[in-house]
């Protein structure tokens, strides 16, 4: 890219890709934004002209509105906390030699090729059932009253499910990270005193860092839209709405338009609060 | 404090046998190098005194007590490695505590520690910088800097200086000796550069596959090598080896002699070649001698004023008392 030739060649040639990618984005965000400000109700009328921010009030003011906030933001956390923490275990472990190394990475990696929603009814139907589920056998083995896990502990179910989801990704690219780490730190700490648990602290997390944040900040991106584990698992009752079912209830099932595109555009607002937060807190790990 | 005692120590990686039963022994206060070619078990014979590999049988004590089996943080050992190996989240004052702050040392004595090796190794103005920021021979110094605070017992060394340009691996082959003579604490150096091991050592142990082929003085090595792979390997350039007739004519089935102490002529001498490639390095030159029967190539050292050119007919004769005779096992014949 030294020369001007080139450098106007490369914009060109680049040119279709953005443009075709910015469509991508504005089209759909342009036509979110025009029907949050109309009446739209496909079966009671079609579209009925502008309301102007009726949507938006009538969206905030439903007692459903901070609640899916806060279960959004609870599965979220969760999520993100059980497949770091668990991700890094698994990752010094599969980083260890050991005997059937290559089957054993495959497997480990296996579930993120699991469509969410088959995945998810595997875990209702196979594990979580209270009269057949494997943990109902499980728990009667023990003597104890089997959970229905889909209504007593619906919100554990749902994290259960989606780390389960999502722990592949992140040990994935952990374990990337941690292959990358100079064994002679590792030796050279261990000369200097330092024993197992302070060699994790002192010298293997900080190596991780970016990874962690890489890892933070993908899953942030798909945890913050998890719709279908839901959808086949609890249909968002006993507290998993989260905000994208609360917007898909209000289109299909109030079949209002008009009112989900303005949750919409709150989705959108909650995705920036919580991204602007996240590059405060672990940001800083990206730069050199 | 500083003695380190091999006793028939063997290591094995599966079924390689990477050093056989070896014995040393590394006195108080020494400057010990290990030197040999690439592959010969150098590092792995340093990392088994460091204890970050285990032996495979035989036992290495430390000071007089068994260490065969305590963890590399107990031995009192502090090692640099070829990568220098410094954490690079920590700045280089975080780097050079380290080791104190996990001996949970006063901070107010870690302070002092570590100005004071700052100091020594003109690390002061660079005390905040991260390793990344800093050039080859600073980093250098950092993780010399790290070894030293933590007052060990003994220095391990593996290959510090490979990294670093010429000029500077002068620069800090001098450093690392004046640090010798200013802690007194025992060194093992880890080399395959003669250069290094001839001007640096107390004494110099040579490695063939993992086998000690001689110890002892540069000096000592250097006027009396065990055999002839001693002789080619230390000195430079290298000794000349020949067989056949001309080692024959004095019993021997190789005699060896440096380019040092063969006389020139252009009129008369025992061996007669042709001049091909003359190396000046300004007090000496390095003539390459064809043609002579004896070897491919024979290297002699002119003085810096001794004129001939490529091509031209000149006469050797080795120095009768210089002569290294070796029998066909290769063995030095007194
Ligand atoms: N972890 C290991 N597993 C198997 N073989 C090994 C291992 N480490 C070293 N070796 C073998 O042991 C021999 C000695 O290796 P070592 O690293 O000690 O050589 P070295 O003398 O330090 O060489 P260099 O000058 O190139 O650093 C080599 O043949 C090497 O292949
Ligand atoms: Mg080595």
């Amino acid at each position: 890219m030294a020369t001007k030739a080139s450098r106007s060649a490369a914009r060109i040639m680049i040119a279709p890709a953005v443009i075709l990618l910015l469509g991508w984005m504005l089209v759909p965000l342009i036509m979110t934004l025009w029907f949050s400000f109309r009446t739209y109700l496909p079966l009671r009328g079609g579209d009925q002209g502008w309301t102007g921010f009726d949507n938006y009030v009538r969206f905030v003011s439903s007692s459903s509105f901070w609640p899916s906030i806060m279960t959004t933001l609870t599965i979220v956390v969760s999520v993100l906390v059980i497949t770091v923490v668990l991700g890094i275990l698994l990752a010094m472990l599969l980083d260890q030699p050991m005997w059937g190394q290559g089957v054993v990475r495959i497997l480990v990696i296996a579930p993120f090729f699991v469509m969410p929603t088959v995945s998810a009814l595997v875990w209702k139907n196979m594990f979580m059932d209270p009269t057949n589920g494997l943990f109902a056998h499980l728990w009667r083995f023990f003597g104890a009253d089997p959970i229905s896990w889909m209504s007593d502990a619906a919100m554990p179910s749902i994290i259960m499910i989606v780390s389960w989801q999502w722990l592949p990704f992140a040990t994935l690219i952990l374990l990337t990270a941690i292959q990358s780490l100079d064994g002679e730190q590792l030796e050279a700490s261990e000369m200097d005193g330092a024993p197992l648990l302070k060699r994790f602290y002192y010298i293997i997390l900080p190596h991780l860092g970016r990874a962690i944040t890489i890892v933070i900040l993908i899953q942030t991106i798909f945890l913050l839209a998890v719709f279908a584990e839901i959808l086949v698992t609890t249909g968002g009752a006993f507290g998993t709405r989260t905000l994208s079912y609360l917007i898909f209830q209000r289109v299909l099932e109030s079949q209002n338009i008009g009112l989900g595109s303005a949750g919409g555009v709150y989705a959108i607002i909650l995705a920036n609060i919580v991204a602007i937060f996240l590059m405060r807190i672990v940001g800083k790990n990206l730069d050199n | 404090m500083g003695q380190i005692t091999l006793e028939k120590v063997t290591k094995s990686f599966g079924d390689v046998n990477v050093i056989p039963p070896l014995d040393l022994q590394i006195n108080e206060g020494e400057f010990v190098v290990f030197v040999g070619p690439s592959g010969c078990g150098k590092s792995t014979l340093l990392r088994l005194i460091a204890g970050l590999e285990d032996v495979t049988s035989g036992a290495i004590k430390i000071d007089g007590t068994d260490a065969t089996n305590l963890p590399p943080a107990k031995r009192g050992l502090a090692m640099v490695f070829q990568s220098y190996a410094l954490y690079p989240h920590m700045s280089v004052r975080k780097n050079i505590a380290f080791p104190l702050k996990m001996a949970k040392m006063d901070p107010a004595e870690q302070e002092r520690r570590v100005n004071y090796a700052a100091k020594v190794l003109n690390l002061t103005d660079y005390i905040d910088r991260r390793p990344g920021q800093l050039s080859g021979g600073q980093r250098q110094r950092v993780a010399i800097g790290r070894a030293i605070v933590r007052e060990p017992s003994a220095f391990l060394f593996d290959e510090p200086l490979s990294n670093l340009d010429a000029s500077l691996r002068v620069n800090m082959r001098l450093e690392i000796s004046e640090l010798h003579n200013s802690l007194a604490t025992t060194m093992i150096y880890v080399t395959h550069d003669q250069v290094e091991a001839m001007t640096m050592a107390d004494k110099i142990v040579v490695l063939r596959a993992g086998n000690i082929e001689q110890v002892g003085s540069p000096l000592e090595l250097y006027r009396n090598p065990r055999n002839t792979f001693v002789a080619g390997f230390i000195g430079s350039p290298n000794m000349n080896l020949f067989s056949g007739a001309a080692a024959a004519e004095h019993g021997a089935a190789t005699i060896g002699i440096r380019p040092e102490h063969m006389d020139l002529s252009t009129e008369t001498g025992t061996w007669k070649g042709v001049v091909g490639v003359a190396e000046h390095l300004g007090s000496d030159t390095f003539l390459h001698i064809h043609e002579t029967g004896l070897a491919e190539m024979v290297t002699v050292r002119a003085s810096g004023e001794f004129a001939v050119k490529h091509g031209d007919t000149v006469y050797l004769t080795p120095q009768a008392d210089k002569l290294h005779k070796f029998d066909k096992d290769g063995l030095k014949i007194a």
